[in-house]
């Protein structure tokens, strides 16, 4: 009876152990959506971030996160006056909540621009608008991914 | 060197926007990943893309673990004259390329 106990005891405690250290491994290889509001304060500062103006083109549901189309564009006339000076992308759920950032000026003619980038997750995606006025825009989309990019191993 | 290709167009109008697309051969090595015995293997990413034309900054994106392997990006921009366009790509572990290509403008 007692030898049992102990070893219920050890077993539990191996368990517990086992729980811990999964957590201590998986949590500094994933961003979180806090992680990505602090990132995106971090570009943007005090200032308020409206919806609207960006749209972003990613497929809605994507079999392989290794390689994902994206295109992101702005409502902007692209003059002197009234420009997009930069596109952030973020993301909620990948190692690190950044994207790409991407600095235009009134000699673009057409605040577009397009990559690929990678996903870790099924998550949502936030593109902001930074103009010439000092204002930012934002969007986000949805994506789900069936086979995630970034952790998997050699 | 890596391979790349950009795509900018061989003749324009003065003043037509141009799309110009760039795609360089880089492994993109997030950091993040592990080999079977656990050990990280280390980051190696193109940092910043930087897009001169005629001298002039048109176009800059800095770049993160999340961009995939072989970076493509596309951007537009306004033909205004004859000239070339330069692409400088740089990264971790020293990297630096660039690549030219010329542009005519007409009209």
């Amino acid at each position: 009876m007692q030898r049992s106990k102990q070893s219920r005891r050890a077993v539990l405690g191996g368990l517990a152990g086992a729980a811990v250290a999964a957590i201590v491994r998986v949590e500094p290889a994933s961003a979180t959506p806090a992680a990505m509001k602090s990132a995106i304060r971090t570009v943007v500062g005090e200032a308020q971030i409206k919806k609207g103006k960006v749209h972003i083109d990613v497929p809605a549901l994507v079999e392989n996160g290794n390689s994902v189309a994206l295109t992101v564009q702005v409502d902007s006339p692209m003059s002197e006056g009234d420009h997009v000076k930069a596109i952030h992308v973020f993301n909620e759920l990948n190692p690190q909540p950044n994207v790409i950032s991407a600095y235009l000026g009134p000699h673009a003619g057409f605040a577009k621009i397009s990559t690929r980038f990678r996903l870790a997750d099924t998550q949502t995606i936030v593109a902001i608008a930074e103009m010439s006025d000092g204002a930012f825009w934002s969007a986000s989309a949805d994506v789900v991914v069936t086979i995630p990019a970034c952790l998997e191993q050699l | 060197m890596a391979r790349a290709l950009i795509n900018v167009p061989k003749t324009a109008k003065r003043g037509q926007i141009i799309e110009i697309k760039s795609l360089i051969s880089h492994i993109m090595e997030t950091g993040f990943r592990r080999t079977e015995t656990g050990q990280i293997i280390p980051r190696n990413i193109l940092t910043e893309l930087l897009c001169t034309y005629n001298g002039a900054e048109i176009f800059r994106a800095t770049m993160y673990p999340a961009v995939a392997a072989n970076p493509f990006v596309t951007f537009f921009t306004v033909a205004k004259e004859s000239g070339t366009i330069v692409f400088k790509w740089t990264g971790d572990r020293g990297f630096e390329q660039t690549e030219t290509a010329s542009i005519t403008v007409e009209g």
